[in-house]
């Protein structure tokens, strides 16, 4: 059976989540396997949310947010970004690939991008494999 | 086949257990002494930073804190290829003297005191620091605690954290100290030099004076002939904070004195499969066995390797008290393994009398506390005495410093075969068929492991707070009326 | 604090798990007030202090022990044992010290697995000579009969995940002054938090206790290692570019490390409300950054040189990853 990654997307109110509403209003098409969670910035996202999802089960996550400057409350996705770049240290020294993470900037009206940007995170999960992190917390020895 | 088993082991620091064996004629056919814990520090050090390894170490040992910090310290200084500054030195130094004074005042008055001022094979609820106190009073208590709040009080002030000290950093240690403080230490220092010396001399009035148990320590179940370890200086006097690592062999002779950088070529460690301790021996003899004597690799580190060691002590009133031990008992080297305890009390004296030493050296207020750090991060070792042993810590690291390998031989861990041999020798001695094994009988086997120095003393018994006292109720002349007495 | 008379005598335990023996040491750093511990509490277990034997404790009453003080992390299946008895022998489990509540500095083992322990400690180690690769064995015979060892876990616990503990007292160890101001309150009968709580320690974070300089801007440009500033004993050691854990932990220990001039680790656990410490501490690291090119932040970021040993110095088992995972290495 072929493995359908679980990706959990923060996606910011202002920008990226109206981008990716955009993508489905316009009817198109992408990848079923992004589960989205709107947040108001992307600076809003603390870490514990990315660890959160990791424990619960999901193969990669995906962070939007707006694009340097148009940040809705001016430095919300800088600080995003600066946890993001912390982030990924963090789990690649925890043995999870930090290739599960990605971020991207996705403004109001790119809509095709966050379609596009759906389905390439969501292959480059799958050629990942299964997160094994809920499976070995469940089975501590 | 009957087997005792003792589990836990009480009255240390650490979990251990011991299983005794006895034949069907109920004498001991072999005894076991099994350490059940690994945390693995060795492992998970790797990856740190190794000016954090200081600081991370000290969790190896909540009553030795301080020695794994001074290890280590070393340690890391070697990786950065510097020596600190000597106000640095100094104060590291002055912070583990205080640092020993707590540490061998509590064993001995919560630890060794009871087995010997109570009496070894006394009643259970006896063989405390309570019992003890019920003999001498509780004055002393009272002292024996206020003696080791003030070297804790010392070491807080130099090394930040009381227990887990934060002082060492690459190249020196973080602080200084101002002048009153200087001043306040000298004073306490002196407190230590009388206490140390009221100690030898109850000591002396409450083991010596009685012929039972200066029998008990020279002809007990409990002597060991093995090679014996300690740190020197370049007097081969005993030093626990710098020197060199020597060894004696069972007549005393030299065996082998080396630098740290050398450790590997002279001490290797094997493993059992029933204990998580590995087991040291020298490596020029090589393992022969749970065996004693001259072609035995098994060593011991302990307060009395140390003194045998070396050839004497390096401040006047411990070195008249080291005379006086080796007189008594009969010459260098001495295998006694309850003599721990009256080397324990000269090293106390010796630990106060150096720290009054370093606190009147015009050096310790200095102010310059850090070497630079010009050379790119490697590899280093550093030894120094721990209380119960000589401790070695080895550290390899990449060119930015953080840890790819350690390696830590631990004070007691030196000890791990002696320790099962005394064990063993103290049940032989002690269980023969027809004797009924009392639990008096299962102290005095465990006595010949607390001589060792595990970690930790301090009684916390309930102490009844009674003092002896007399009254005497008097007429307004004087004329005396009535004494009253309380015992 | 006056014995209080009628009130039988509160029979209380400490033992430990994976421990140092450092929050034994605690308990007797009362020194002087050692007379008034003993004169409200009865030690009925304790085996740092006292000869009471496991057999002993197994034999106890349901709830004999008034209050147990649980200190070290659950490493083995003699401490999982030892939990478990206790829990069940004691009306109040407090898991004391940093290792029982968040897993401590033996927590660090859990960037490891239990093969790469052994094989480090008992064949590649250094001065090791062990050409059978023997390893300890959790049973093994000898001519005398069988002798055992406690099964080494792979994975380190809490307390808390072994079983279910009523309070918290964070630190490594808990601070004396603390633990007599819940003895205080434990003996006077006073009301206590509800079940769960941490006790012992300030709900503020060590930044409002610290008596380091600070501003509330804090720009960084640079992480520097401890020993790559001087320090001039005076300023947050985050102005200087020093990671110290101070925002994201408890105040309670009295700043102890800070006063030796050394930067905080975190062993008083996160505030309230928080339940990983470490991805608070990086949030807050974050937000310091003073950088907002990606290459910019890179470069800063890349000189925190160990950040999952750093902001999880004592609380790895305790974080929501718990361990580390073996994805696409060796």
């Amino acid at each position: 059976m072929d493995f359908e990654p679980t990706i959990v997307s923060f996606l910011c109110n202002w920008c990226s989540y109206t981008g990716a509403d955009l993508a489905g209003t316009s009817r198109m098409k992408y990848a079923h396997n992004i589960r989205i969670i709107r947040v108001m910035c992307s600076g809003r996202i603390d870490p514990i949310f990315v660890l959160e999802s990791f424990k619960d089960g999901a193969d990669g996550v995906l962070i939007c947010g707006c694009h340097p400057g148009d940040c809705h409350y001016h430095e919300g996705n800088y600080k995003c970004l600066r946890r993001y770049h912390l982030l990924k240290k963090y789990i690649a020294q925890m043995g999870i690939d930090p290739g599960r993470l990605h971020l991207e900037w996705i403004s109001a009206s790119e809509g095709k991008q966050f379609a596009e940007l759906a389905d390439s995170f969501t292959e480059t999960v799958r050629g990942l494999g299964p997160c094994h992190v809920k499976e070995i917390i469940e089975n501590f020895a | 086949m009957k087997r005792i088993t003792i589990d836990p082991i009480t009255r240390l620091e650490g979990h251990g257990k011991i299983e005794i064996f006895l034949n069907d004629e109920g004498d001991v056919d072999n005894v076991y002494f099994q350490v059940p814990e690994l945390r693995g520090f060795e492992k998970f050090c790797e990856g740190r930073p190794v000016e954090e390894l200081p600081q991370i170490v000290t969790k190896i040992c909540g009553v030795c804190p301080g020695c794994h910090h001074m290890a280590s310290g070393k340690a890391v200084d070697a990786v950065y290829g510097v020596e600190p500054p000597p106000t640095a030195k100094k104060l590291r130094e002055l912070f583990y003297m205080a640092h020993f004074v707590h540490s061998h005042i509590a064993h001995f008055y919560a630890l060794a005191a009871p087995d010997f001022v109570v009496g070894p094979t006394a009643a259970k609820a006896e063989r405390n620091i309570l019992g003890v106190i019920n003999k001498v009073g509780v004055n002393i208590g009272t002292e024996v605690i206020k003696q080791r709040r003030i070297a804790q009080e010392i070491q807080a002030l130099i090394g930040g954290h009381q227990t887990h000290v934060v002082m060492n950093i690459p190249g020196g240690v973080r602080k200084g100290l101002t002048e009153e403080q200087r001043a306040d230490i000298e004073k306490k220092a002196k407190g230590f030099i009388d206490f140390a010396k009221f100690s030898l001399n109850l000591f002396g009035d409450v083991v010596l004076e009685n012929k039972e148990y200066v029998d008990l320590i020279l002809n007990g179940p409990y002597s060991l002939k093995l090679h014996s370890m300690g740190l020197v200086d370049e007097n081969n006097k005993v030093n626990f904070y710098d020197g060199k690592v020597r060894v004696v062999d069972t007549e005393g002779e030299e065996h082998c004195k080396y630098s740290p950088n050398d450790y590997q070529d002279f001490v290797a460690e094997r493993v059992e499969p029933w204990s998580y301790l590995k087991f040291p021996y020298l490596k020029k003899i090589g393992w022969k066995g749970f065996v004693e004597g001259q072609d035995s690799g098994v060593y011991q580190a302990t307060p009395l390797s140390r003194l045998n060691a070396a050839d004497g002590m390096a401040t006047p009133f411990a070195q008249s008290e080291y005379e006086k031990m080796f007189g008594i008992l009969g010459g260098k080297p001495v295998h006694a393994t309850l003599a721990m305890h009256w080397a324990r009390l000269i090293e106390l004296l010796y630990s106060a009398e150096r720290s009054l030493e370093l606190a009147t050296d015009p050096d310790i207020i200095g102010k310059d506390l850090r070497s630079p750090l010009p050379n790119i991060p490697n590899e280093g070792i550093g030894i120094v005495e721990a209380q119960r042993g000589t401790l070695t810590h080895h550290y390899i690291t990449d060119d930015k410093g953080l840890v790819l390998k350690a390696n830590l031989i631990v004070g007691t861990t030196n000890n791990n075969a002696a320790i099962c041999m005394s064990l063993k020798k103290a049940a032989q001695g002690l269980i023969k068929k027809g004797v009924e094994v009392t639990d008096g009988i299962l102290n005095m086997i465990e006595m010949a492991f607390r001589a060792y120095d595990p970690c930790f003393s301090c009684a916390t018994h309930s102490l009844p707070g009674e003092m002896p006292m007399i009254v005497n109720i008097r007429e307004m002349d004087g004329t005396l009326i009535r004494t009253v007495k309380r015992k | 604090m006056t014995e209080q008379k009628n009130k039988p005598k509160l029979k209380m335990a400490v033992y430990w798990g994976a421990a140092c023996g450092g929050c034994c040491v605690s308990v007797l750093d009362v020194h002087e007030k050692l007379f008034d511990v003993v004169a409200n509490a009865d030690l009925v277990f304790w085996p740092i202090a006292l000869d009471i034997k496991y057999a002993d404790v197994e034999a106890m009453e349901d709830k004999f022990i008034d209050i147990t003080l649980f200190n070290g992390a659950v490493r083995n299946s003699e401490n999982e044992h030892m939990a478990k008895v206790l829990r069940q022998k004691s009306k109040l489990l407090v898991a004391y010290g940093s290792c029982a509540h968040m897993g401590g500095i033996p927590g660090l083992a859990n960037f490891s697995t239990k093969e790469e322990i052994l094989k480090q400690v008992y064949l590649k180690n250094i001065t090791t000579e062990n050409e059978d690769a023997t390893l300890p064995n959790v049973s093994y015979e000898v001519e005398e009969g069988t002798l055992t060892l406690p099964k080494f876990y792979n994975d380190v616990r809490t307390l808390d995940q072994t079983v279910v503990v009523d309070y918290y007292m964070p630190g490594c160890p808990p601070q004396t002054e603390r633990l007599l101001e819940v003895f205080m309150a434990i003996v006077s009968g006073n009301e206590l938090p509800p079940k769960g709580s941490v006790i012992g320690a300030y709900d503020k974070g060590q930044c409002d206790e610290c008596t380091r300089k600070k501003t509330d801007n804090k720009h960084i440009k640079e992480f520097k290692r401890p020993f790559e500033i001087e320090d001039d004993g005076e300023t947050c050691f985050l102005e200087q570019g020093v990671i110290c854990l101070g925002p994201a932990t408890r105040g309670g220990c009295g700043h102890r490390c800070i006063e030796g001039n050394a930067p905080c680790r975190g062993c008083y656990g996160p505030p309230p409300d928080v339940s990983d410490p470490g991805a608070k501490m990086m949030s807050a690291v974050a937000t310091m950054i003073d950088a907002n090119e990606p290459e910019e932040i890179e470069r800063i970021t890349n000189q925190i040189v160990d950040p999952a040993g750093t902001f999880y110095r004592f609380s790895l088992p305790g974080s929501i990853l718990r361990r580390k995972v073996k994805e696409s290495l060796q």
